[in-house]
């Protein structure tokens, strides 16, 4: 706040002043770049204080000892690589991630189709109902799953056990408790894919699946050759921008297991919160969330690269 | 001729009817999985709400069905109104909320117009640079914001948050509002640059009023985002003065071993009614907020 209105108060006098005078066009451009210059600073502060800044820092501290003392160069990562807790981490987060964005492109785009099918004026309120999950605050939402998991209380146990079935430790035993976070993952994502999907599915022209009528084209193949290619791009754009935030996520793992049973559930984030925060080892946390860096810089760069094209072609 | 064109017609007809006896098949099919997604949605949040009006006696006979509330009661909405930490994390989101979207949103409109009209050099890169910042997840950097909050002694301090949290809302808001920004047709700005206008007066008196639904989809985001928050939270913050209500309901309700479900998600449910209202009545705003970061800008 107090940065904002200060701005805007200076700006105010030099933007009037650059107003009134009839002088040179240079000086004016030169002036109003550098209103222009002051107007963003706010944003370029908070991103080199708060964001590039803490990036390089992590960097240095991620190459000091436990406290802090000495230079260790690469060490916290070739301890991390070779510790078997570590190597968990990296599987479960590539198999936590990979999974949940698969199910969730897939479930969302089920659920993009069905949505168009009906009519125009009941997909308000589906649409309401299932964007749900997306709206409660993921921490609020996993502790009532938390519940719904419970050991001794679970309700998905009650109704196994009336239809005749044991109960299941949901997240007692490794692999059901893998299960049950990416489960979890896919409940809340999938309304983002299929707002998304809904979304590119109603700028495809109708025109075109006309078209593919009139050439004998069936359902698959109208889906196969008109609607895929038409939704490429934001497929690609989900698909990865999802990727991202699945790989880092840290909620739903943190409430439901805190990453065991036996380690088997951490992923990077928590792993690292695990490690930094809680057992105060600042530097080897730092270089667990650091193992995120170049797959998070990858998916980057090639959802900056869809966005772009997908830009291009609305203009055209 | 006349007769090709009759049988034609036949099979059109056939064809027609065929037609629209799967096209009702598929709409109720459609209806069927519809409504099975829906339950799976909505199952988390029901059973949030059955909870939170069962008291703690019936919680624990394990007799009946779970997912129905028997003797249904306000009693743990009622406790936890009057319980003052409840009211101090409840109080202190507020705060936090509050400054965040003002402070978020100054940032970012202030920005989003520098970068859309009046450039200067480098307002690209910085544009592309705002959409990767994007990108970075809070998780890759609570490390060395610990040390750095710490050397500020923000620690264990809501502060903290008002001061981090925008780096959550911003690039977003700023990317929302260059899309909004950039489709308002330039002769607008040159009518106001002629009329005398200065750059202050054309953001507040034309641009802002123009981007009206922008500027709620980048509000709801910025809110939801600093409401909803949960891993800053959880590092920094230590005490139950300071807590915010994300972290709160846990930490408070949670004594050891003892699980107070029935408390837990009355105060989950009271957490996240001002999000669900929101969107109750706004969804359109949040709905393009939330498709605008791939299809605008």
């Amino acid at each position: 706040m107090a940065d904002g209105t200060s701005i805007s108060a200076n700006l105010a006098a030099p933007a009037r002043a650059a107003m009134a005078p009839p002088s040179g066009m240079r000086k004016f451009m030169r002036r109003r770049s550098t209103i222009a210059v002051l107007m963003a600073m706010p944003l370029i502060l908070l991103i080199a204080g708060l964001v590039i800044w803490p990036a390089i820092y992590a960097i240095w501290l991620s190459m000091l000892n436990k406290r802090m003392t000495q230079f260790v160069g690469l060490g916290n990562y070739a301890f991390l690589l070779k510790r078997n807790t570590f190597q968990l981490v990296i599987f479960q987060s590539c198999l936590f991630a990979v999974t949940a964005v698969i199910l969730k492109a897939l479930l969302g785009f089920i659920v993009a189709h069905l949505m168009h099918n009906i009519p125009g004026k009941n997909q308000r309120i589906w649409r309401g109902l299932l964007l749900v999950p997306w709206v409660i605050p993921l921490a609020l939402s996993t502790l009532s799953w938390w519940w719904l998991f419970d050991p001794s209380y679970s309700a998905f146990n009650w109704i196994l056990n009336s239809l005749g079935f044991q109960s299941v430790p949901w997240l007692g035993v490794g692999w059901n408790a893998r299960f049950a976070v990416i489960a979890v993952n896919v409940w809340f994502g999938t309304p983002f894919f299929m707002i998304m999907y809904l979304a590119a599915l109603k700028s495809v022209p109708e025109q075109l699946y006309e078209a593919a009528a009139i050439d004998g084209a069936g359902p698959v193949q109208k889906l196969l050759h008109v609607t895929l290619p038409m939704m490429r791009n934001i497929i690609a754009i989900t698909v990865l921008f999802s990727l991202i935030v699945t790989f880092a996520d840290f909620d739903i793992v943190r409430i439901l297991t805190a990453g065991g049973p036996q380690d088997m559930t951490h992923l990077f984030a928590t792993y690292a919160f695990s490690v930094g925060i809680q057992s105060g080892d600042i530097p080897l946390g730092a270089s667990v969330s650091l193992f995120m860096l170049p797959i998070l810089a990858v998916a980057a760069f090639f959802v900056l690269r869809g966005v772009t094209r997908r830009t291009q072609e609305i203009a055209a | 001729m006349s007769s090709t064109t009759a049988t034609a017609g036949a099979v059109a007809q056939a064809r027609r009817t065929s037609l629209h006896r799967q096209r009702a098949w598929t709409l109720k099919a459609s209806y069927a999985v519809l409504t099975l997604m829906v339950v799976f949605f909505l199952v988390p949040p029901f059973y949030m709400v059955m909870t939170s009006l069962k008291s703690s006696a019936e919680i624990s006979a394990q007799q009946g069905n779970p997912w129905i509330v028997q003797h249904p009661t306000l009693a743990n909405f009622a406790e936890l109104i009057a319980n003052s930490n409840f009211q101090t994390f409840f109080v202190n989101s507020v705060i936090v909320t509050v400054l965040v979207v003002v402070i978020s949103m100054s940032i970012s409109v202030l920005a989003a117009f520098s970068l859309t009209r009046m450039g200067f050099w480098g307002s690209q890169t910085l544009a592309t640079g705002v959409f990767l910042t994007y990108l970075i997840p809070a998780s890759l950097l609570f490390i060395p914001l610990f040390q750095i909050i710490g050397k500020l002694g923000l620690i264990n301090s809501f502060w903290c948050l008002v001061l981090l949290y925008p780096t959550l809302a911003v690039p977003f808001c700023t990317w929302i509002m260059i899309g909004y920004f950039s489709s308002i047709p330039r002769e607008l700005d040159e009518a106001a640059l002629i009329d005398g206008a200065g750059y202050m007066q054309m953001l507040l008196r034309i641009f802002i009023p123009v981007a009206m639904p922008g500027i709620i989809a980048a509000t709801i985001f910025a809110f939801t985002a600093s409401w909803g928050a949960f891993l800053y939270p959880l590092a920094y913050l230590y005490t139950t003065d300071q807590m915010v209500l994300t972290v709160g309901i846990v930490s408070d309700l949670i004594r050891g071993d003892v699980f107070q479900w029935g408390k837990i998600m009355a105060g989950c449910v009271l957490a996240a009614v001002p999000p669900v209202l929101i969107y109750a009545f706004l969804m359109d705003y949040y709905i393009a907020g939330l498709t605008a970061g791939a299809t605008k800008g």
